[in-house]
């Protein structure tokens, strides 16, 4: 699969060259990546991470796998593992995906050392269409909860927080509540012009 | 008329092909209601989200696939005709079919006991599938798998009557504590009156209405959402609901429950009538 050309082309594990990214940019991501949720992320902080961890990349999914394949894997809600990350972060992960963002928390670990990817919520078949099943660890915590190690080819990503503190979820939630302020003011009651 | 064995058959297998369809393909009026936002979307980031999306259904149709590994929770609709007795059979023939999609689909086994999270791994369990039941003139079965990261984002409000002027800003502040957690663009379902569950069954129900129309006032409920720019998966952007979609029922006089059911841009529904 040939990549798009204006996104900045990354492969797993990754190192220093993610510093420089900024909120906002578009990047493809190939090479391995792993799985984990709520469940795994509390099992590793009890067993270790059972991944080599220098440069390695947290994906944020609770795949459907058959027979060996990755049938659909979008990402889930980052927001769970607000307070669970930076045990990952510490042992040399660098990047995290997800979608709809993360907590100040991790916004202060992942700066000067990781970033973290917005992947589009429910692009699971777009996802799938790139990605090798490679390796499973936890089979026990089940097929959502359980981390599998996928092999990804050019999977399209947006910089959602980057190593410097920019973080394009909290500036568009900080405006949002702004707009809300004014709105309140001004809003029509569902008097009159509502509903019979 | 069938017997019972073919009739909960027939029915299981309804309950399956309602499934298999309602995750792998839109309807035609949320696919519409997609590709105009997408081709009106002006920010950059956005137009990125809404390429993944069209990219995303053509990839799950073209694969048979789910479009979405998070192939909900069960929630099914029945219409049941006169002459049909109303009995147990027809949830467990809804369960059969459930637990056949589980497998063969396949789905993502979601449901858990609430309390020890223990996992049946076929998508049942006690209410689950949750099923509706109305009376109708041909037995169908409509499936609305419902995913977990938009419907954590529902609220309830049991507002007062001279708080009328709240309903819009309730609604409104709710997708804007959503952020970018539901999957936007989103759909909302809204139900204004009933009692404190009805509001909310009317809220999910809404859902099921056709999202490319909108009556006054869900336009104007929806172009303020979108003045909060939160965009598709809160990015930013001019897209953060697709529709609004708001039923009623009469309530008590001293209640106003207002109830808002956050759906994600997949609005992933399907009806299959029954062979009988």
């Amino acid at each position: 699969m040939t990549g798009t050309v204006s996104c900045v082309q990354l492969r797993t594990p990754l190192s220093d060259e993610i510093l420089p990214l900024k909120a906002g940019d578009c990047v493809e991501l190939s090479g391995m990546v792993y799985t984990a949720r709520d469940e795994a992320h509390i099992r590793m902080m009890e067993d270790g991470i059972p991944f080599p961890s220098r440069g390695a990349v947290i994906y944020h999914c609770g795949p459907v796998i058959k027979h060996g394949m990755v049938v659909a894997a979008g990402p889930t809600t980052s927001a769970r593992m607000n307070e669970i990350s930076g045990f990952l972060l510490d042992a040399g992960v660098r990047g995290l995906i997800g979608k709809g963002g993360m907590g100040k928390t991790v916004r202060d670990q992942i700066r000067g050392r990781g970033v973290y990817f917005a992947f589009t919520g429910g692009c699971a078949a777009l996802a799938s269409a790139r990605m090798k099943l490679r390796d499973m660890y936890f089979k026990d915590l089940g097929m959502a909860e359980a981390i599998w190690a996928i092999e990804l080819d050019h999977l399209p990503l947006v910089v959602g927080i980057d190593a410097h503190g920019n973080d394009i979820f909290s500036t568009v939630i900080d405006r949002a509540g702004s707009e809300l302020r004014k709105y309140k003011e001004t809003a029509c009651s569902f008097g009159p012009c509502g509903k019979e | 008329m069938q017997n019972a064995t073919s009739l909960r058959s027939a029915l299981a297998d309804a309950a399956f092909q309602a499934y298999l369809e309602a995750v792998i393909r839109l309807p035609p009026d949320v696919m519409r209601v997609i590709e105009r936002a997408a081709a009106a979307e002006t920010n950059p980031v956005a137009r990125g989200e809404f390429a993944n999306i069209l990219v995303n259904l053509k990839e799950a149709e073209r694969l048979g696939v789910p479009l979405c590994q998070d192939t909900g929770v069960p929630v099914v609709y029945l219409t049941v005709p006169p002459d049909l007795p109303f009995t147990q059979e027809l949830y467990d023939a809804v369960a059969d079919g459930i637990r056949r999609a589980t497998e063969e689909v396949p789905l993502r086994p979601n449901v858990v006991h609430p309390l020890t999270r223990k996992n049946t791994g076929d998508n049942t369990g006690l209410g689950m599938p949750a099923v509706h039941v109305k009376p109708g003139d041909r037995l169908t079965v409509t499936v609305l798998p419902k995913g977990a990261g938009a419907e954590n984002m529902s609220r309830i409000a049991m507002l007062l009557p001279s708080q009328k002027n709240q309903i819009e800003s309730f609604i409104v502040e709710t997708v804007l504590l959503a952020g970018g957690k539901p999957c936007p663009p989103v759909i909302v379902g809204v139900g204004i009156g009933g009692t404190f569950d009805s509001a909310a069954a009317l809220a999910k129900e809404a859902l099921l209405l056709p999202v490319d129309t909108m009556d006054e006032d869900e336009e104007r409920v929806c172009s303020a959402i979108n003045k909060l720019g939160i965009g598709p998966m809160g990015l930013g952007g001019n897209t953060t609901a697709l529709a609004v979609k708001i039923q009623i029922a009469w309530c008590h006089t001293a209640s106003l429950p207002v109830a808002v059911n956050v759906q994600c841009w997949a609005n992933r529904h399907a009806t299959v009538e029954v062979k009988r």
